[in-house]
């Protein structure tokens, strides 16, 4: 296929975009894009070549885990959750994705010029319950204000660290053919919150996030012995993008089973509507969890003592080849491959 | 939930396909038009549980492909205007211009939003009376009745700030097009669902008589699939050539008149150009005269505005059945969905993105786990 | 063109013809859907919804019949085999 002056067909350095699109911050394809060929390869470190939610470290005799994350999300408040709730869960789930005990954050408010006091308060609120429940401190922050028009009302960036009390490795490294695959619960009820509550594709709903901490249950099994092999939470991107995460990142295969998958019903409705795939839908309260089939029964015994993970289950397998990929065994016994988002998933017509 | 999770019966679909085995006794190449039907095949893997010798070809059933290269340079000129809050469905965003889409467009600042329903972009024109509010009336017949009710109640508000471009296309003048191409290996044709829903299948009868192939109705969910191509495989069988209806929970053969009313009072059917296959007689619907102070074309004086396909991408051959996404040298290599050549590779309906998407590897060998 | 989605009517406002709308359930979600292309529906009953719109009535006895002409295949075979 020739190339044609446009462009189209030579690719640029960063995909053929001169400019970040939002899809870039959307967890597919841009995203991984812009890790590949501009962050990773700047600030190259072992820990960022784990590629893992939160980065393992060696400090004095003690293994810390440390990860950050911002939230800009539009509405501020949802059904379920707000912007500080997710700040605070984002990252005490990060830190608890390395099998770390999430212990102090940091909290960096950018706030647009004009924001009602009375909705920074209902935000400090919010992260000081959220953060009561995670049993975490924060312990540290920064405050800055932007020109009106500049800010979305209010960002928010936390950072953690957490300490790793096993010895376990937990990240896609150290996930083997035969290991099993663990979801925590349904999908799909952030994404779908935050959309009902979007101008222009409003609909009546009780759909609510299903933003929580998800440290409880994850320690719960590094304590009861499981091996843990790896862990991701699903947030944007969902669930299909930290299968692929983990299927790219240890260079295996993950098989999943469609049927296994649970959708609520109003969720599901929502998806229908708009077309979207609730594979892709962003969570902020459920995670994948892979460990040795030996350990499976002992693992979904201790997640079902949590609320949070009560409804977890079996989703599927790790193989041996074709490597790096997930596939899908639909509903109607055919299989697919379940690749990146290419962008952000767009409301449909077609 | 009701009227989709039956039709996505593992075991009924299997039952489909042991009776579709049964009855196939010689090779045969069936198109499907919809790009929600094909994104449905490709999703759930429906062409799995073909007997080998039925073959899925993919047709022209996207109306965002089908859209001119011509239609998205208007749009991108009218919405990087300053005055201008372009309204779109999100499957249009992320279509490839010349040189940028609308999307990149909205992010160096132009105000381009997302609509579920052409009524939300009038409620806008209503809201900001200081924005010209302009609404990208894409689609087949099936989304005709929506955009005429948006020109309808916009003339009923005396808006004076909306407008419409209008790229609606129709689809028994493409088939008939298709069908009378050189080189046309397409032997029964399953027909869009939602696109009869409204317009009936009258119109298909001269066709299936006059090209003897047979037409049948079919929807979108596995087993209407299966059920449709069961029928088109059984008159094929047969030697028959009739028009058939899969998908009678929805279609009746008259369609939905007052929706037909309507488009007939806003629209009429003019000649339209459709993207990788050229211009094709009386196959669109435009704005009649006196409504055609609600086309945007005219009111932002683009009418004579022309730009011409680039060569190099085939879609056309794709979107006509000739060709497999798959088989398209460009596939997967310089065309992706972050780098499309052509607009079957972005839309979420294209058939490029959908085999893109949710390809297929050889599995054999590897356990599935459950 | 292609996504239309079946829902339930939930409730009918509107006396003028060409603004009759609705609120329509899709399994727990309610959305306000224009009813004026199905004059005939009635709460209770199921649409075929696209872009907001209501495009048809989804007829139940006609939902039946994928099933029933599976059935009926199923049933062809029983006779056309040869005993095993």
């Amino acid at each position: 296929m020739s190339t044609n002056e446009t462009g189209f067909g030579c690719p640029l350095p960063i995909g053929r975009h001169s400019r970040v699109l939002l899809a870039h911050g959307g967890g597919g394809q841009l995203t991984s894009q812009l890790l590949e060929q501009l962050f990773i390869p700047a600030f190259r470190n072992d820990a960022l070549a784990e590629r893992h939610d939160g980065a393992r470290l060696s400090m004095g005799g003690a293994t810390v885990a440390f990860s950050t994350d911002s939230f800009v999300v539009r509405p501020l408040f949802f059904a379920g959750g707000d912007i500080g709730t997710l700040a605070v869960n984002g990252t005490v789930n990060d830190l608890a994705m390395c099998g770390a005990r999430p212990q102090y954050l940091s909290c960096g408010f950018i706030i647009e010029e004009g924001l009602a006091l009375e909705v920074l308060e209902r935000v400090v609120d919010s992260m000081r319950l959220a953060a009561a429940a995670a049993v975490v401190a924060l312990v540290t922050g920064d405050t800055k204000v932007v020109d009106r028009g500049k800010g979305d009302g209010l960002y928010i960036n936390t950072a953690g660290i957490g300490l790793i009390e096993h010895g376990l490795v937990v990240a896609p490294s150290s996930v083997r053919a035969g290991d099993l695959i663990i979801l925590s619960g349904d999908i799909g009820r952030h994404g779908m919150a935050v959309m009902a509550a979007r101008e222009g594709l409003e609909f009546e709903s009780a759909i609510e996030s299903d933003c929580a901490p998800v440290a409880a249950p994850v320690l719960d099994l590094l304590d009861a012995g499981v091996e843990v092999h790896c862990l991701r939470d699903l947030t944007r991107g969902g669930l299909a993008s930290a299968l692929v995460e983990i299927a790219e990142a240890s260079r295996l295969q993950l098989a999943i089973d469609e049927t296994a998958v649970a959708v609520r019903d109003d969720v599901r409705g929502a998806c229908e509507i708009l077309g979207f795939d609730p594979m892709y839908v962003a969570n902020e309260g459920r995670f994948i969890a892979l460990v040795p089939e030996t350990d499976a029964d002992i693992a979904m015994r201790v997640l079902a003592r949590h609320e949070v993970s009560r409804a977890a289950v079996l989703i599927g397998r790790v193989g041996a080849a074709p490597e790096g990929l997930v596939t899908l065994r639909s509903r109607i016994g055919a299989t697919r491959v379940v690749d990146r988002l290419s962008g952000e998933q767009l409301p449909r017509i077609c | 939930m009701k009227f989709i999770d039956e039709y996505r019966d593992g075991d009924a679909a299997a039952g489909f396909a042991r009776a579709l085995a049964r009855i196939t006794t010689r090779p045969w190449t069936l198109m499907e038009v919809c790009g929600g039907q094909t994104h449905a095949i490709v999703k759930f893997g429906v062409d799995e549980l073909l007997p080998k010798g039925v073959t899925l070809v993919h047709g022209p059933g996207c109306p965002v492909c089908v859209t001119p290269l011509e239609l998205i340079e208007k749009a991108l000129i009218i919405a990087s205007r300053p005055e201008v809050t372009f309204c779109s469905f999100g499957d249009m965003l992320r279509v490839p211009g010349l040189s940028t889409d609308l999307l990149s467009v909205k992010a160096a600042g132009a105000d381009v939003r997302i609509v579920y329903s052409p009524l939300d972009a009038v409620e806008l024109a209503r809201t900001l009376p200081d924005r010209e509010v302009v609404f990208f009336a894409v689609g087949f017949e099936t989304t005709a009745p929506a955009n005429a009710m948006a020109v309808f109640q916009a003339a009923r508000h005396q808006l004076a700030n909306f407008s419409m471009l209008v790229s609606h296309v129709l689809v028994p003048p493409a088939m008939e097009a298709l069908l009378s191409a050189e080189g046309s290996r397409v032997q029964g044709f399953l027909a869009a669902g939602h696109v009869c829903t409204v317009m009936g299948f009258t119109e298909y009868e001269p066709l299936a008589a006059k090209y003897k192939v047979p037409i049948v109705v079919t929807g979108f969910e596995p087993l209407d699939i299966l059920q449709g191509v069961y029928m088109c495989v059984k008159q094929l069988e047969g030697g028959r050539a009739e028009v058939e209806n899969q998908y009678a929970r929805a279609v009746r053969r008259q369609g939905n008149v007052p929706a037909q009313q309507l488009v007939r009072q806003m629209f009429e059917v003019v000649p339209r150009k459709w993207r990788g296959v050229g211009e094709i007689p009386a196959s669109g619907l435009g704005l009649r005269a006196e409504y055609r102070r609600f086309d945007a074309e005219v009111r932002f004086d683009l009418e004579n505005t022309h730009a011409d396909e680039p060569p190099e991408c085939l879609s056309g051959l794709i979107m006509q059945g000739r060709m497999k996404p798959h088989e398209c040298p460009a596939f997967g290599t310089s065309c992706t969905p972050e780098h499309p050549l052509g607009a079957t590779m972005v839309s979420s309906e294209g058939a490029c993105a959908a085999y893109y998407r949710y390809r297929r590897v050889r599995v054999d060998t590897v356990s599935t786990g459950n | 063109m292609c996504l239309a989605i079946p829902g339930r009517i939930v409730t009918i406002d509107g006396v003028d013809p060409m603004l009759r709308s609705g609120k329509v359930d899709f399994a727990g979600i309610q959305k306000r859907v224009n009813l004026s292309y199905v004059p005939e529906a009635r709460v209770g009953d199921y649409v075929l919804v696209h872009v907001g719109f209501a495009i048809s009535t989804v007829d139940e006895s006609e939902a039946a019949q994928v099933f029933e002409y599976l059935k009926a295949m199923g049933d062809l075979t029983e006779i056309e085999e040869p005993p095993s």
